[in-house]
């Protein structure tokens, strides 16, 4: 599968993330960043959505549990035809439908409201035990942070995913290994990711998250895997910051807003980078 | 209480076939007729009451009707912000069961103690809240809980209440509304949930007294009655609250907002139940309820003192 597409929709969701949190004065550029690869190969190539039918019945369902991030999310839904580009504008402004942690609330697209970490994921559970239930044969993409892997409900869901078999439920890891005040492995360590993942009985795949072929194969197995009994996790190895140079790996970016030099540096790199 | 409730929801599931049944791996023995007739509509998360609650969400937003069935504080408490965001935020179909209210589960001690769980649920927006007095009241409120859109939390006692009411008395019962058992026209004892046979028995102890106390139930705390209170703010200028349930926020606490806010006829409003307590006490549902003075005894001495001017 050629690339082209989803490296194009990757760019525009960075060229978008980065507009949208410096119109806002808002946080977490680094962690729309580091998903904005794997975001970019599900809403481009992989999910099965239509914008012309956003809540058409046999739509694959994607939540994205680190809510924060939700500026990628309507990103990358106005680019592929959800509501009007030109609405990313009013990211945060008053009176936007658009919050900075992802709102379903009027926004075409958007499955469920997040941003309380380790409660997208459940809510995702449930649709996929539904579609079991129904006997529907669409899947229910999630996307977790790593930092919000501390959250108890996150292995609670995992044990639970687990135990009914939910094939049918692909959770994507943004492992960025970065978290909110410091690196994970300094915070809460998570390593042996894969192992940890394995023994709860998923079917674990970890793949570069920003490497667009490896992705494409890395969706196209957990695809596969439906009908195995196991729920599936694709843990992203990614960079947080990944595109602009000096937001790569500093958690300052989890917080700082570009604006001025700054600004217009990471949109020089960006644009140096067009596909 | 509890067998009412799990025949009503095996009836309602039978002509509803979106109803799930979710449960914290509680029930064992009650929801065994339910589990047999419809083992595909059954689903035991485990003891994982955030993970449970977020996850019954996630069911409804796919069209399914949800239950979630456990005791005490762990299906309120435990994962209440799930309530607030995936459920009621998301207005899912979400109906929560909590067996055990207040002092229910006693000599257990108080983690199982369900004495702030109207409190919390009834501050959450769109979040209806019921409290039963008695199986014949459950059996009322159940296809409003079921079928109303939204989330809804039940609050019921495990088994063995007294029948306040007779058997067809409550008839084409409406959401958010009281059940007067007698008229006062010395004050009101107003209940929420399985403590109204206290009440009843205090009216009767003043009237043997002279005093004329009239006795309503409130299966519904919100949407709460206004109109049955400010119909009985005009006969009386003392209004009593008893609830199994701290006095902060819960049945007393929502019926002080509501009547501080009337433009006239504001009766004083005094909250029987916990102040501002934990319960450290071991003892059964009966001798908890006396030691707070929410026996029928203690709650005549409280109506005596205050209509005498001693409080």
């Amino acid at each position: 599968m050629s690339n082209q597409k989803s490296l194009e929709l990757a760019y525009k969701i960075r060229l978008h993330g980065l507009e949208m949190t410096n119109r806002g004065g808002t946080s977490h550029i680094g962690s729309i960043f580091s998903m904005a690869d794997f975001l970019a190969v599900l809403y481009a190539d992989v999910v099965n959505v239509n914008p012309k039918e956003p809540k058409m019945p046999s739509r694959d369902r994607v939540l994205l549990s680190k809510g924060h991030a939700g500026a990628g999310v309507y990103a990358a839904l106005a680019e592929s035809g959800f509501f009007p580009v030109k609405e990313l504008e009013t990211h945060c402004q008053n009176g936007s439908r658009l919050s900075g942690h992802v709102s379903h609330k009027g926004v075409p697209g958007v499955e469920a409201s997040t941003g309380s970490l380790g409660q997208g994921m459940p809510m995702a559970m449930g649709m996929a035990m539904a579609a079991k239930l129904n006997h529907e044969k669409h899947r229910v993409y999630c996307i977790i942070g790593d930092g919000e892997c501390d959250e108890g409900a996150i292995w609670e869901s995992a044990l639970i995913a687990h135990q009914f078999k939910l094939d049918n439920f692909i959770v994507t890891i943004d492992f960025n290994k970065i978290q909110s005040l410091a690196p994970v492995e300094d915070t809460i360590a998570l390593e042996p990711m894969d192992d940890k993942w394995r023994s709860f009985g998923w079917h674990v795949i970890r793949v570069d998250g920003h490497d667009h072929t490896a992705l494409h194969e890395a969706y196209e197995e957990a695809k596969a895997a439906m009908g195995q009994g196991k729920p599936i996790v694709v843990i992203a190895d990614t960079i947080k910051g990944k595109g602009v140079s000096f937001m790569e790996n500093d958690v300052l970016w989890h917080y700082r807003t570009a604006r001025g030099e700054e600004y217009d540096a990471a949109l020089k790199e960006l644009e140096a980078h067009k596909p | 209480m509890r067998d009412t409730f799990v025949r009503c929801l095996e009836a309602y599931a039978k002509e509803h076939q979106e109803l799930v049944l979710v449960t914290g791996d509680l029930g064992f023995g009650v929801l065994r007729n339910y589990i047999a007739q419809f083992p595909e509509r059954f689903i035991n998360a485990g003891i994982s009451e955030q993970a449970m609650m977020s996850m019954a969400a996630g069911l409804a937003l796919e069209g399914k009707t949800v239950v979630v069935y456990s005791i005490g504080n762990f299906p309120t408490l435990r994962c209440l912000e799930q309530i607030r965001n995936c459920c009621a935020y998301h207005n899912a179909n979400v109906k929560i069961v909590c067996v055990g209210a207040g002092f229910v589960y006693g000599t257990l001690g108080m983690t199982h103690h369900a004495t702030e769980d109207m409190s919390a649920l009834r501050m959450l927006p769109g979040v209806r809240v019921y409290a039963p007095a008695d199986a014949l009241e459950t059996e009322a409120v159940m296809p409003l809980f079921l079928s109303e859109p939204g989330v809804a939390y039940l609050r019921i006692g495990r088994g063995g209440e007294p029948h306040c009411h007779e058997a067809g008395e409550i008839r084409g019962y409406q959401t958010g509304k009281a059940l007067e058992q007698f008229s006062g026209t010395d004050a009101y004892l107003l209940t929420a949930g399985g403590i109204l046979p206290s009440a009843i028995e205090a009216a009767k102890l003043l009237k043997a007294e002279g005093k004329c106390v009239g006795v309503a139930s409130f299966p519904t705390i919100k949407p709460l009655d206004e109109e049955y209170l400010a119909s009985i703010c005009k006969k009386v200028s003392t209004l009593f609250t008893v609830e199994e349930h701290t006095i902060i926020g819960g049945f007393g606490g929502a019926v002080c907002e509501c009547v501080s806010g009337f433009k006239e006829n504001r009766a004083r409003v005094v909250r029987l139940g916990l102040n501002d307590t934990y319960c450290a006490i071991v003892g059964n549902q009966a001798y908890l309820e006396k030691q707070f003075g929410l026996d029928g005894p203690g709650i005549a001495d409280k109506v005596r003192r205050v209509l005498s001017g001693v409080e």
